[in-house]
């Protein structure tokens, strides 16, 4: 726990400044570095996103199926003119294949210099954490391996698990990370 | 600070955007002289003056010591040259050449921030160098003037030994420091160039409580007694003419020297902005700008020749990231698709609404068609900056080879989508070298016994036909020798000994892969990598190459591409609930076919008789692994495609539903390739389809077959690609076919 938390305090600035955008954040800063957080469920678990990397949301519309590609990515959709894939985070996290219907929810974010939505079951929250708060994954809870994670949020008593989308959605790691997760599963 | 590091590298990476657009320019001008070395274009010559003084400017502020220096020698000779000082001849033209290169890799040096130390640099500064003053000799023994055929002008007469007397009236305007201009240089610069006085006006001085210290409030007026010529002294304003009203009078001490104008007419005065058909104007009152600025694209140099024909007309431009206007295509795009659909909706209400609403959305229609049409002929290029790099290779190839031959461009001015000229130049450069090397004869005496020219032509030409772009290369060459192309088609294996083919179908293996007629390997081709990879590459474009061949009197080859990359005439079929998109080009036929023309393989490949003919099926619904497609080729239709290399395969698809042309999407912008589909496309009711890969599907189907064999463990033995047998199994037909279908459900 102890050697995992200065991990977390590192790796979030960095993913900020990748963004690129880090005035926003010194603008609502308080005393204490925050963060913000869009989070949305699946089932009964509530994942979070940084803002800065979401670009819309968006009901589910049918998508184009891609041939020979994981059961997780669930085809691509035209986003005003530029192709988009969608994957299905529950099936991304092994959990089985999201049965889509008009009210669920695709979240298009961008990763690294890409464009990816990804469909959840609701969006629930806008959440504003002071840095300090994000917890390191413990090992012993984890049911995703924590690469894919980077940290968790308690908030009012429900706990939010962030995503690191750049590794979740780097897709040399795609196939480890469906691996690991049904490796839990089981 | 780190800001002003970051304008720098801005302004540097503009810098040398512009040099490799006036190092094209260049080097354009410059085949032209060498075309006609006897009749040689003075404002060819300015052009050329003008680039390399532009690229030393340019290079003088970021501090590119090496290409400055080299510039300013090129310059130099340049200068002598367009004066008429040194005659132009074919020899000096080739220095030039080399001179250009040379500039374009110190320019390139520059941009890697090294220093380049050959022996090359240093042998073309000499020639240059010893040229300039060959040049200045040869003027002092017959100062006539170039056997050129322009006018005599009487502002580029030699300088004569004498002195002239120069009133320069120069004006900055407020602006001149702001653009990073400095008035003591040019005084000094001034100095150097002979006696000088200087007096400055200082009314327009204000109050020192209003000075700006970046505004230029003084004027001068400087007296200039020098030997040099009126455009030496002008090249001293050069850089600053943008920003001050220059005035340049000359008073020649000795009347008695003709060919000066001062003696006869009023002193010429030679504002920045005269064009040389307009009379001098009025000189501005001195301290006040003008009320319009020069033209952006008036240079200021010595004066076109008077009478000739007016250059081309200026063309106002702005420069515009590609980004953008690819955003703006998208987006154009997306409007053409909710007109679309909004018109569908717009149908299915009742008449009596309709009808209102129909005029509006033919008008809207039409003008989104015609915006989509401007968006795309933003990207449109004329083929001219390929085109211009062919003479060079064409002069560099002939001297190798030792062969004589003229090249003549027609249509440069085509217009085609920029992607395509990207992708173009490579085939087309190939396909020079290979007329160059095969088509035209050995040598001169060959040609001239079969009653030819002894130069030979190769003629490059463009032309928009029917939508698309035709590229032609023709040379009045030997011709293909059949006789030959077949017989090392059976050494090399491509074809069986006993195969009858057509003279056109000779002529097509020149295209087949690993096929060279050239006895040696030459560095020039022979490799055997040339026409095949020339046409793969073409059809990659969704074009087609095609070659025609008259023994004894030339080669014809014609390349069809389309006109842009962005857009495709595809078909659309459907295979259970998905659609996908062939490209129109590489569709030959599609058909049902009939049971008795489908024949099972042992090694679990289907083929279809066509003609007898037989054609390998890509059962897109097995590879895909689409369920609610239709299984049974008979009930299905198959799409004959050509792929790689000209052979066919047949798609089993289940329904044609038409032809579109549609918008190519990168699929793997946001995603990674997808083996068996080469794009995305948007439909008109907004959803994605993927466009086909026809080679890539053929490789997964072959994969497929390799993994079936592995599995049964069967005797497998290897089946020519280009020509299946027909190896029917021991079973019937229709026994085969139960098994077949069955084995896809």
């Amino acid at each position: 726990m102890e050697s995992n938390s200065p991990m977390v305090q590192e790796k979030m600035p960095v993913a900020l400044s990748s963004e690129g955008i880090p005035e926003v954040y010194s603008g609502s800063a308080t005393a204490q570095e925050q963060i913000q957080f869009i989070t949305f469920t699946i089932g009964k678990q509530e994942y979070g996103v940084d803002i800065m990397s979401v670009r819309e949301i968006k009901g589910w519309v049918e998508t184009t199926l891609l041939p020979n590609t994981p059961e997780y990515m669930r085809g691509v959709l035209n986003l005003r003119g530029v192709i988009v894939p969608i994957f299905d985070l529950r099936c991304r996290f092994g959990q089985g294949q999201t049965d889509a219907t008009k009210m669920h929810v695709i979240v298009i974010i961008a990763v690294k210099s890409r464009m990816v939505g990804i469909l959840v079951d609701t969006v629930s929250d806008i959440l504003t954490v002071p840095l300090n708060d994000i917890r390191a994954v413990p090992r012993m809870e984890r049911l995703i391996d924590e690469e894919y994670l980077s940290g968790l949020v308690t908030i009012n008593e429900r706990m939010v698990a962030l995503l690191n989308e750049e590794r979740l959605f780097d897709t040399q790691l795609i196939e480890d990370g469906v691996t690991a997760g049904r490796a839990l599963e089981a | 600070m780190s800001n002003n590091e970051f304008n720098l590298d801005q302004f540097k990476a503009t810098y040398f955007e512009e040099c490799a657009e006036l190092l094209i320019d260049a080097e354009t001008r410059l085949a032209l002289l060498q075309q006609h070395p006897d009749a040689v274009d003075v404002e060819d010559l300015h052009a050329i003056f003008r680039v390399v003084h532009s690229v030393k400017g340019g290079a003088g502020a970021f501090s590119f010591d090496q290409l400055v220096g080299f510039a300013h020698i090129y310059e130099t000779l340049l200068d002598k040259m367009r004066q008429g000082t040194i005659a132009i001849t074919e020899d000096l033209i080739t220095l030039l050449l080399a001179a250009n290169d040379i500039l374009t890799r110190l320019i390139q040096a520059a941009q890697d921030g090294v220093t380049l130390t050959d022996s090359n640099l240093l042998d073309i500064t000499n020639q240059l160098k010893s040229f300039a003053e060959d040049g200045s000799h040869k003027q002092q023994e017959k100062p006539a003037p170039p056997s050129s055929q322009e006018p005599p002008q009487q502002e580029e007469q030699p300088a004569p030994a004498r002195k002239s007397h120069y009133t320069i009236r120069f004006s900055p305007k407020p602006q001149l420091f702001q653009h990073a201009n400095e008035p003591l240089l040019l005084v000094r610069e001034m100095k150097q160039l002979g006696e000088l006085s200087t007096t400055v006006n200082t009314e327009n001085l204000p109050n020192i409580r209003k000075i700006e210290p970046d505004i230029a409030y003084f004027s001068w007026i400087f007296e200039l007694v020098t030997d040099r010529s009126l455009a030496d002294v002008e090249e001293v304003f050069e850089f600053v003419t943008d920003d001050c009203e220059l005035e340049i009078t000359v008073a020649t001490p000795e009347p008695a020297s003709a060919g000066l104008a001062s003696s006869d007419e009023p002193p010429h005065t030679q504002g920045s902005t005269d064009a040389p058909e307009v009379p001098a104007t009025s000189p501005v009152p001195e301290g006040k700008a003008a009320p319009l600025s020069p033209p952006p694209e008036n240079i200021p140099g010595p004066l076109q020749p008077a009478g000739a024909p007016p250059t081309a007309a200026k063309v106002s431009s702005i420069r515009v990231d590609l980004d953008r206007v690819d955003r703006l295509v998208n987006m154009v795009g997306e409007l053409v698709i909710t007109q679309a659909m909004l018109k569908q909706q717009v149908d299915n209400l009742p008449p009596e609404f309709a009808q209102y609403m129909s005029k509006g959305f033919e008008d809207l229609g039409m003008h989104t068609r015609e915006i989509q049409e401007s968006v795309m002929a933003v990207r449109m290029q004329p083929v001219k900056s390929v085109f211009s790099r062919i003479p060079r290779l064409v002069r560099e190839l002939a001297t190798k080879l030792n062969k004589q031959v003229e090249l003549v461009t027609l249509g440069e001015h085509t217009e085609v989508d920029k992607t395509v000229i990207e992708q173009l130049a490579d085939p087309l450069i190939h396909m020079i070298r290979n007329s160059l090397d095969h088509g035209i004869e050995e040598n001169a005496e060959a040609r001239v016994a079969v009653g030819k020219p002894s130069k030979a032509t190769v003629t490059l030409s463009a032309e928009h036909r029917s939508g698309r772009i035709h590229i032609i290369v023709t040379d009045d060459g030997r011709g293909i020798n059949r006789e030959r192309v077949r017989s090392k088609a059976i050494e090399k294996g491509v074809i069986s000994p006993d195969s009858a083919l057509s003279d056109e179908e000779i002529d097509d293996l020149i295209f087949s892969p690993g096929f060279s007629t050239a006895d040696e390997v030459t560095d020039v081709s022979g490799r055997g990598v040339g026409m095949d990879v020339v046409r793969r590459n073409i059809t990659n474009l969704g074009g087609r190459i095609a070659v025609q061949s008259i023994p004894g009197q030339g080669t014809k080859f014609v390349m069809s591409l389309p006109l842009t990359l962005a857009v495709l005439d595809g078909m659309i079929v459907s295979v259970g609930r998905e659609k996908f998109v062939i490209s129109l080009t590489s569709i030959i036929e599609s058909l049902r076919p009939a049971i008795k023309d489908l024949h099972h393989l042992s090694n679990g490949a289907t083929v279809v008789a066509i003609r007898g003919e037989y054609v390998r099926l890509v059962k897109l619904h097995k590879l895909f692994k689409i369920t609610d497609a239709e299984k049974d080729p008979s009930k299905a239709l198959v799409v004959i495609a050509e792929i790689e290399g000209g052979r066919r395969v047949g798609i089993l698809v289940d329904e044609l539903l038409g032809q579109q042309q549609v918008v190519i999407k990168s699929l793997e912008e946001n995603y990674d390739p997808v083996e068996g589909i080469s794009a995305a496309t948007i439909l008109g009711n907004g959803k994605v389809a993927l466009i086909l890969d026809v080679d890539g599907l053929n490789t997964m189907a072959k994969a497929e077959i390799n993994e079936l064999i592995q599995e049964k463990q069967n005797d497998y033995h290897p089946i020519s690609e280009a020509l299946p047998p027909p190896l029917i199994g021991t079973h019937s037909i229709e026994e085969q076919r139960e098994a077949e279908i069955a084995e896809c459900n």
